[in-house]
């Protein structure tokens, strides 16, 4: 049973900390279950469900700490488990940046846990793959699709009454539709908390869409262009830049937001004032962990040091509001510990992405960006290929379909182009609007489909 | 547990990318268990056993077992400082079988008893009853002759986990200290140690033990130009490798010295670092590379990378196929080309040739995991594609009647599928050297490490960086330059190869993490190559303004 209730794990870990010799002791406890199915070539290639539960308990000596796991509970194991962490803190080398651990927090209530997702077994994945192989067959078109679904469970607990628990569940499923002579890609990746949210079959419609209407793509210059990008597409680039908000590499001087002459760029308009960004972990369409700080994720899994997560503003009309500052950091520089941004909301506009493309005289639809790597981290300079459907749009309307293109384009400089935001969707896990950007570097093209 | 999982446990957020090395199910141990034996060999025939039997009395046609015990050492620290010591084992035992001539996997973990392992097995033939339903080919399984027990252990000189963690710590701080005293503001070093312990068996009569063995040092110096906000970097020039800790003993053998010095079986951390903090301090203040045509001088340490995303994935049978088309992609190197038996994949300089058996490099194993034993087979000859990488499952597609022997899993709990092997090119077979193919060079830059990389889902596109750039001018090195990324495709590009180094240059270069599959799988591996030239390559300037 790797679902543990919060009276569960909270038996287990208090028992665990009852064993405890150690200066200080947490205990972090989690349990999940996945499940997934995989297929190519408009066939089953292979599907799988796993379960697992592991507890993980760490022993404090001063600035000396050591973490040992198992998987197993009865009283004997525990007690071994926290002698072997006790162990493993006193050979360990003193970590000068160790912070004592928080005392008990107070965590919100938040919605990441969907009863509909905890109840998906082999049939239900089975059944979702066809819904999707089915139709491409039934047009002579080519599906290869992956759908993996988790359940899970993260309780956190140290000696000094700490405790947090939070539930979760979550689907990913993408799907790539090709046209049998190859010459022809789509893709949808939609993502969700509640299965009930999510159809195969409509995802994979909007792929099959995408790759008969991307056939005989025609080549264009490389060169700047006005795009649309579609939430799939912008998601990584924001993703990037959002990881690299971090206090402690600013103000160390090796960062995009290091401000010459030393300190950060806190407080900077850096952005288009239509560019706010936000994380809220009781929004309903993004529910979140409610704690975070040292690798709190979003589906749970661990929370770390357990600093409770709030609703933060990190970008507002183009201003940097928040950056990221670990404990140590933010106790060196006498501020509020920050934990980073997972799971973040770009607020946008009311218009759809059939309003924006209406709108444009001329300029290129990306629905797809893929192999972003960073080039220049001084610059958030990232490059990267479009992918599975990107159209020439002129006078409001798609004309025809283009060669894929490879980009080198900074997200920073990305959001002071833009042109127009629309409303925004879930992607990746984030929340991102369609947006409208002018002046896009577009280097070279590629006739990869 | 999963590797997210442990990360978060671990509760390291700046050792939070780091952990994403280890593998499924890892568990933290104290460093010495790293040491203990394991099972006994006789004891994994028995679980073997117990698994064969099992699948073939519920109707498999085809089995096999996979008896996996995976030890990690990770060592991280930056400045003076010891950010941490990861000691992790994984251990169970993966079932794979072929019933109604379909595929059924699965697996358990901390499996020492037969029973265990047997209802494993009676699983994996369940799912794969259950899948044949779908079944839209039956899977043909190329024949192959069973080997009795054998084993294979790597040609490691001195095991990594017999060394006291507080030598290993011992040598990062001092190479970080020499770092700092040499002008960089920042570091950050780590040392993987990794050690696979794999049983393989199956119907076919294979009973294969092997200890594999890798190292990867591994550091990034940072120099902070705080008046003019600009900041530099260099990563080491070391390569992961399938050795001991032996790769950490210096050798002037092992050293290719010229504008900066290179490793070649043996890495010299703290002379690399010291000429890495002067070389970020002086890529801070370097010339911006002007864009244009140039012609390319790159370094092994630089090559692999450029070898692995533009032959070594293109060549993938199962990417050929379309089985990757939603997550890594296809390849342009379709099968309709390789028939013409003409189709120039490079220049008459270009011969590529995959291997699972070059010593030291991080492929070589004995046998692969379906019982295959290992050998070098070429890929693209005289600049002609003449072969793929596949499996059993796939060679009678390019109609060969044995596997080439690189299927590969990453884990107990991960069913093995085809992934690359060492991808190498071969050495120039006239003598030539590094000095005499720069000497011939009128407009070109030479290019050590590796850096940014990127390239479409067919691999026709591609986008690379570097650690260090020198300008060439009229046969002389100028300089050095810095914002320099090229870009090319992949054909062209292996089709503007003038000239090769010859074999004393050779060297390995690789990574421990090429991903692949749904869920992801990581494999190591290395690429061969000597220094090689490539004439009129478009490069571009990286530098904006924000």
């Amino acid at each position: 049973m790797a679902i543990l209730s919060k009276d569960e794990a909270k038996k287990i870990i208090d028992k665990v900390l009852s064993y405890s010799k150690a200066d200080e002791m947490s205990v972090g406890l989690n349990g999940s279950r996945t499940g997934n199915i995989r297929y190519a070539r408009n066939s089953v290639s292979t599907s799988g469900e796993s379960d697992n539960l592991g507890l993980s308990v760490t022993a404090v000596f001063g600035k000396r700490s050591g973490t040992a796991t198992i998987n197993e509970f009865d009283d004997a194991s525990l007690e071994k488990t926290v002698r072997r962490a006790e162990e493993i803190a006193r050979l360990a080398p003193e970590n000068p940046e160790y912070m004592p651990m928080l005392g008990p927090q107070t965590y919100l209530e938040t919605a990441t846990y969907a009863e509909s997702t905890a109840k998906i077994n082999p049939e239900f994945r089975a059944q979702a793959a066809f819904d999707s192989i089915d139709p491409c067959k039934k047009k002579n078109l080519t599906a290869a699709g992956y759908m993996e679904d988790s359940t899970g469970f993260s309780a956190i607990g140290n000696s000094k009454g700490l405790f947090g628990y939070n539930k979760s569940t979550n689907v990913d499923f993408s799907i790539t539709v090709r046209t049998a002579d190859g010459t022809g890609s789509g893709y949808a990746n939609p993502d969700v908390t509640d299965i009930s949210k999510l159809s195969t079959k409509a995802s994979t419609e909007i792929a099959m869409q995408k790759a008969l209407a991307s056939v005989n793509a025609k080549a264009l210059e490389p060169g700047k262009y006005t795009v649309i990008l579609e939430p799939t597409a912008s998601v990584e680039l924001l993703q990037n830049m959002m990881r690299s908000i971090d206090a402690r590499s600013a103000d160390e001087g090796r960062s995009f937001m290091s401000k010459k002459g030393g300190g950060t760029r806190l407080g900077e308009k850096l952005f288009d004032e239509r560019v706010t960004i936000i994380t809220d972990p009781m929004n309903a369409d993004l529910p979140l962990s409610p704690f975070g700080g040292g690798g709190g994720g979003r589906f749970g899994g661990g929370g770390g040091e357990g600093i409770p997560q709030e609703k933060r503003t990190w970008i507002e009309n183009g201003v940097v509001k928040n950056l990221a500052y670990s404990r140590f950091w933010a106790e060196k520089k006498g501020v509020k510990p920050v934990p980073g941004p997972s799971g973040f909301i770009m607020m946008g506009g009311t218009q759809s992405l059939a309003d924006l493309i209406k709108s444009t005289d001329k300029g290129i639809l990306v629905t797809r960006f893929w192999y972003i790597r960073a080039v220049d981290p001084q610059t958030q300079l990232y490059t990267g290929l479009t992918r599975d459907g990107t159209f020439y749009i002129e006078n409001g309307q798609i004309k025809f379909p283009v060669k894929n293109f490879r980009f080198n384009e900074s997200p920073v400089i990305m959001l002071n182009n833009v042109e127009a935001l629309g409303k925004p969707v879930r992607a990746g896990g984030n929340l991102i609007p369609p947006m409208k950007i002018r002046d896009f570097t577009f280097t070279s093209l590629s006739d990869a489909v | 547990m999963n590797r997210r999982d442990f990360n978060q446990l671990l509760g390291m957020g700046a050792a939070g990318m780091v952990m994403s090395n280890l593998p499924a199910f890892s568990r933290s141990v104290p460093a010495e268990a790293l040491l203990e034996p394991g099972m006994d060999v006789s004891k994994k025939k028995r679980l073997a056993d117990a698994a064969l039997n099992a699948a073939k009395a519920k109707g498999a046609t085809y089995a096999d077992v996979r008896i996996g015990r995976y030890l990690n050492q990770f060592v991280l620290t930056r400045e003076n400082k010891v950010q941490g010591i990861i000691n992790a084992e994984s251990y169970g035992v993966g079932v794979r079988v072929i019933a109604n001539g379909c595929w059924g996997f699965a697996s358990v973990g901390d499996a020492r008893d037969e029973s265990v392992v047997a209802k494993a097995a009676e699983t994996a033939v369940n799912i794969a009853k259950a899948n044949a339903r779908l079944l839209t080919e039956p899977v043909q399984l190329a024949p192959q002759k069973g080997f009795g027990e054998v084993s294979w252990k790597a040609p490691i000189k001195r095991n990594a986990f017999e060394v006291p963690v507080k030598e290993k710590v011992d040598l990062l701080l001092a190479a970080n200290a020499a770092a700092m005293q040499n002008g960089a503001n920042f570091v950050n070093n780590v040392l993987f140690q990794i050690n696979e312990q794999k049983y393989f068996a199956s119907t076919d009569g294979t009973y294969a033990d092997q200890d594999i063995h890798r190292i990867g040092p591994n550091f990034t110096v940072t120099a902070v130009d705080p008046a003019n906000g600009r900041f530099s970097t260099r990563n080491s020039l070391s390569a992961p490798m399938g050795m001991g800790y032996d790769y950490l003993q210096t050798n002037p053998a092992d050293k290719v010295t010229g504008v900066t010095t290179r490793y070649n079986k043996g890495y010299d951390m703290m002379e690399d670092i010291v000429a890495a903090a002067k070389q970020a301090k002086e890529k801070v203040s370097a010339k911006s590379v002007e864009a244009g045509k140039y012609d390319l001088i790159l370094d092994p340490s630089h090559m692999w990378l450029t070898i692995h995303e533009s032959v070594g994935h293109p060549l993938e049978l199962d990417r050929v196929l379309g089985y990757e088309a939603n997550y890594a992609g296809t390849s342009f190197a379709t099968l309709d080309k390789w028939q013409t038996k003409n189709f120039n994949y490079g220049s008459k300089e270009v011969n590529f040739f995959a291997d699972k058996i070059q010593p030291g490099s991080l492929g070589a194993v004995g046998w692969d995991d379906e019982g295959v034993k290992t050998k070098k087979w070429d890929l693209v000859k005289d600049g002609i594609l003449v072969n793929y990488q596949a499996i059993r499952d796939q060679v009678h597609i390019i109609g060969e009647k044995e596997s080439q022997g690189c299927c590969y899993a990453d884990n107990w709990s991960s069913v093995q599928f085809q992934r690359m092997a060492n991808v190498s090119l071969a050495p120039g077979k006239t003598p030539l050297t590094v000095d005499q193919m720069i000497k011939d060079v009128k407009k070109g830059i030479y290019i050590i490490g590796d850096g940014s990389f990127s390239i479409d889902q067919q691999r026709y596109n591609f986008q690379f960086g570097g650690q260090l750039f020198y300008e060439v001018k009229d046969g002389q090195i100028v300089g050095m330059l810095k914002d320099v990324a090229y870009q090319a495709n992949t054909r062209e590009f292996w089709n503007s190869c003038v000239a090769v180094c010859d074999e004393r240059d050779y060297r390995l270069g690789g990574a421990f993490n090429d991903g692949k599959g749904q869920p992801p799988q990581s494999s190591a591996v290395s690429h061969g190559s000597s220094t090689a030239r490539f004439n009129g390559v478009n490069v571009i300037n990286t530098a904006r303004k924000i």
